[in-house]
């Protein structure tokens, strides 16, 4: 009997302890949590905020379902239950629709977007028409007519929605069960019938995402400082992430300033993107183009710059967050002027950027010069130079490049920063020539489709990454080409350009990689086991976001770099993790990276075959030098920072009306009043009512 | 719904009970911590009941539905039997308390009458288990949805904070009746509270149609009220001298000098 009541006392307890998650029936009646929420977060610079804010415990609106520009007027005036959240298809997300949302005064509690399935044709862009304008090169110092493009509009299809400032949240949506059970709530229950108004209870819907912070930076640094108690709140984080780096030859990174003999062509690419949404930024034309092109160029010079020797270093360099004011490049250019990176800006001779080149085989490849520099003689020359370079190599290739004809301004790029601390030569390369050819600059339709990353239907995704895309077959022209031409440009022989060619199944791997998923086999083996984590089966977020550590483009472009222009050395997994070939090697890791990447999976087995990869990459912290100066009021530099919050989240239900909330409380006063009164009377008069059956004691004479 | 229906659903749920409190209880230290204790008894027989009912629905098959709703009733049943009898046991208890009082205190007189502690103890169960009923109902009518998005009725709360405040009044007349009829050995009148509390709690399985099972309910309990007031000694003719405010005519004229 004793086993037997213990054995019922253990699974007592353990029925006790596995009692399962607490699901709170009453609230399952009332609410349905929506499960996809992405919202638009507060951004903030030196002088302004932007982006959406909603109340603290969020916004509560009727729900209404936005079906043409006309219907706003229902929202915005003739609806007699406000305030409305108001569900739009994306189509009608359109600088008119939102300004005149944002002037509602009142009567709108927040926007949902609904995403499409297909990339609008007409095009789409949030950015502003003039990126970065004031934290280029050209001002009123610089090349007057040219700055604020006087000249040239380089995004006319800018709506400038993702600089504006909404005080309601806009959340974006995707086409899915959510969305289904959103719609048929509102078709119950909200859709005006005969042109008679709907009548409680209305579907409405709950978005919550409040921002922390407020006004600008300054004031939210100076916020985050306040040291009230123990536990201080921060209320904004400066964005940042990393720049990737690696010169063709060795450098000893652990002397900083100017290196001695070293002449160095500084040839870069930007990392990042952005769209309305926080967590959405496909940025396949914006980012992934030049970013796959430089890889695959370097991966194409990694056998010529090893066995030839060359005058100049080539310095494959990956910048990021170079949406919000050039970031990575002003940091990097900061360091060099202060002799906090190996190299500095002497050794720099002439700089070459790549920029968005994924629409090349439409049009041509444009090399963009900066005018105002050019008038120095010497500085000319070196362009012309390099461009000659370009042409060369170019020759025997399906890629024709030119020139732009007319005097403009360089376009948005990093090499703005560099001519902002000297002049230098160089060239920007893009594939438009006075203005994006990208219809989708920064914004959520900047993905696969819209750069024709296509793959045939009924492929596994091991056939699609191993499927070489039209588009995949274009970049590696580009690649190629500048490959080439950094070749003679370094120093190179003509004769020996001819075997510098991309490879087409790496650069379709790497489209593949960043654009459909960065869960795949090749990734897989390329990869260092504890960074296996970050691959997940979506397309890469470009986002600069403000993690101290690296974003998955960064981490991917790092160990992309390393292997396509490493080298495998037969290292154990000891020294390679402590970066050394041998026990006693202490000088390797000045000159040296060493990766151990986790290398392919044993046939019927699930361990892998790792090898260690010695390669000349490095990083360094990408981040605004105005919080290193703690000046966020400056204008040289970036200031932009991403308001902290809470919770994310939004929920739909019915709400009854005011009249009948009012009804109830009436009813329950009563209640209590009348209730209260009763029971006086009944206590003071209680030896009345109950006498008959009390014993005859109290009552003496 | 938000703070004008959680206020007036609390107010509709525990407004008698609270005013009962305030005007009887309050003041007398001996009958708060009877009521309290009283409470508590409640409480431990919703542990026993509650406890029971989870082992077996925890053995028992989740997935199908008849039998899930099966042993609901089972439930329901054991946990009004195992109230009743946890109400029979504070009976107990306080009988043999109060001989034990007896012999403490200096006074002749008991503190307090058996009566008064059938009315406290009452109101202790129905305290608590409206308390258990309806406060969870009432922190989500804070938020700013009602019920309805999956097709339920929308008077949810409403009816649950009317529901509670006849089950409270309810307890408190069981209360009376029952120690009442343990006091004079009237089984009948035990077995007929225990039957109208299986009745009140089965009828709750009408919901959500709200009508059916609310008004059988106030019947019921007007019922028990007017039978709880015969049983603490009230009649038609106190109530008669009370309302036509005779009775300080009454009081004068049974204080005649001897």
């Amino acid at each position: 009997m004793d086993l037997l009541s213990n054995k019922w006392i253990v699974y007592l307890a353990l029925c006790l302890f596995v009692a399962g998650v607490s699901c709170n029936s009453v609230e399952n009646k009332i609410y349905v949590k929506l499960n996809y929420t992405v919202p638009c977060v507060r951004l903030l610079n030196s002088t302004h905020q932007i982006g959406c804010q909603s109340s603290l415990s969020g916004d509560v609106g009727v729900l209404h379902v936005l079906e043409s520009e006309e219907n706003l007027d229902f929202v915005l005036r003739t609806g007699r239950n406000p305030p409305y959240m108001v569900i739009m298809e994306s189509s009608l997300f359109t600088r008119s629709v939102m300004m005149k949302l944002k002037n509602g005064s009142g009567r709108v509690a927040g926007v949902a977007v609904v995403e499409p399935t297909s990339n609008p044709p007409n095009g789409f862009s949030p950015h502003t028409r003039c990126p970065n304008e004031n934290t280029g090169v050209y001002s009123e110092n610089y090349g007057p007519g040219l700055a604020h493009c006087n000249t040239t509009k380089w995004n006319p299809l800018g709506n400038g929605l993702s600089y504006e400032e909404f005080d309601f949240p806009i959340f974006s949506m995707k086409d899915d069960n959510d969305t289904q059970l959103i719609r048929q709530c509102y078709m119950d229950h909200n859709r005006p019938v005969n042109g008679s108004h709907p009548q409680y209870p209305l579907c409405a819907m709950q978005l919550s995402s409040h921002m922390s912070a407020v006004t600008n930076t300054p004031t939210c640094m100076r916020r985050n400082s306040i040291n009230f108690s123990m536990s201080n709140e921060m209320v904004c984080d400066p964005l940042s992430d990393q720049n990737i780096w690696a010169p063709s030859k060795p450098l000893n990174i652990t002397q900083n300033g100017h290196k001695a003999d070293e002449s160095v062509i500084i040839v870069s690419a930007r990392l990042d993107s952005r769209s309305f949404f926080s967590e959405i930024g496909p940025g396949a034309e914006s980012a992934a183009s030049g970013l796959v092109t430089l890889l695959a160029a370097a991966h194409a010079l990694r056998n010529a710059t090893q066995d030839a020797q060359l005058d100049r270093t080539i310095f494959y360099t990956f910048f990021h967050g170079e949406t919000f004011d050039y970031i990575g490049s002003s940091k990097m250019v900061y360091d060099m002027e202060k002799n906090q990176f190996p190299i500095d800006l002497d050794n720099v001779h002439s700089v070459l950027e790549i920029g968005q080149v994924g629409f090349y085989s439409s049009s041509n490849l444009w090399l963009h010069t900066d005018p105002v520099s050019m008038r120095n003689s010497s500085i000319q020359k070196e362009v012309k130079d390099l461009i000659a370079n370009l042409n060369s190599a170019a020759v025997g290739l399906n890629v024709s490049v030119k020139e732009p004809g007319v005097t403009q301004p360089l376009p948005p790029s990093s090499f703005q920063r560099f001519l902002r601390a000297r002049p230098f030569p160089g060239v920007v390369i893009e594939d438009y020539n006075s203005s994006f050819s990208n219809k989708y600059f920064q914004s959520m339709f900047d993905n696969a489709d819209s750069l024709n990353v296509l793959y045939p239907p009924n492929l596994t995704p091991e056939e699609q990454l191993n499927h070489v895309t039209d588009t995949a077959k274009s970049l590696a022209e580009v690649a190629t080409m500048v490959a080439r031409a950094l070749f003679l440009q370094a120093g190179g022989e003509k004769t020996q350009i001819s075997s510098i060619k991309a490879d087409e199944l790496t650069v379709s791997r790497m489209l593949y990689s960043f654009l459909i998923s960065s869960n795949n086999s090749w990734t897989q083996e390329i990869v260092a086991p504890k960074d296996i984590v970050h691959l997940n089966n979506n397309t890469v977020n470009f986002y600069i976001s403000v993690e101290q550590q690296a974003s998955l483009p960064t981490i991917l472009a790092k160990y992309l770099l390393a292997n396509l222009t490493g080298s495998v050395v037969n290292v154990t997994q000891e020294n390679c993790r402590n970066q050394k070939e041998s026990e006693d090697d202490k000088e390797s890791k000045h000159l040296y990276n060493y990766i151990w990447v986790q290398g392919a999976a044993l046939p019927n087995s699930t361990e892998r075959d790792g090898f260690c990869v010695r390669s000349t990459v490095r990083w360094s912290r990408a981040i605004s030098p105005a919080f290193e100066l703690e000046n966020y009021t400056t204008s040289e530099y970036s200031t932009w920072t991403e308001s902290r919050w809470k919770e994310i989240k939004g929920r739909i239900f019915l709400v009854a009306s005011h009249d009948l909330e009012m009804l109830t409380l009436g009813v329950g006063i009563g209640v209590l009043l009348s209730s209260l009164l009763l029971t006086y009377i009944m206590s003071s008069k209680a030896d009345i009512l109950f006498s008959s059956g009390r014993e005859t004691t109290s009552a003496t004479y | 719904m938000t703070a004008a229906v959680f206020f007036g659903c609390t107010f509709i749920a525990f407004g008698p009970a609270v005013s009962l409190f305030l005007f009887t209880i309050a003041r007398e230290p001996l009958r708060v911590i009877f009521l309290i204790a009283g409470a508590f008894f409640w409480l431990v027989s919703l542990l026993l009941a509650s406890l029971v009912w989870f082992i077996s629905v925890q053995i028992s098959n989740k997935e199908s539905a008849s039998q899930q709703k099966g042993l609901l009733i089972f439930g329901v049943v054991l946990s009004v039997l195992l109230q009743e009898t946890f109400r029979f046991a504070y009976y107990k208890l306080l009988k043999k308390a109060n001989e034990g009082l007896l012999a403490l205190s200096q006074e002749e007189t008991m503190p307090i009458s058996i009566r008064q502690l059938a009315y406290v103890s009452g109101l202790g169960f129905g305290f608590m288990s409206g308390a258990f009923s309806v406060v969870n109902i009432l922190a989500d009518s804070v938020g700013p949805g009602t019920v309805g998005i999956h097709g339920d009725s929308q008077h949810y709360f409403l009816s649950s904070a009317f529901m509670t405040m006849a089950i409270i009044l309810l307890h408190m007349f069981w209360g009376v009746i029952f120690f009442d009829g343990c006091e004079k050995q009237r089984w009948l009148a035990v077995a007929a509270v225990v039957a109208t509390h299986l009745l009140v709690s089965s009828l709750t399985f009408q919901n959500p149609q709200y009508v059916s099972s609310l008004v059988p309910t106030y019947i019921i309990m007007f019922f028990m009220g007017v039978w709880a007031f015969y049983t603490a000694g009230g009649s038609l003719r106190n109530l008669k001298l009370c309302l036509t405010c005779k009775d300080k005519d009454f009081l004068l004229a049974n204080h005649r000098p001897r």
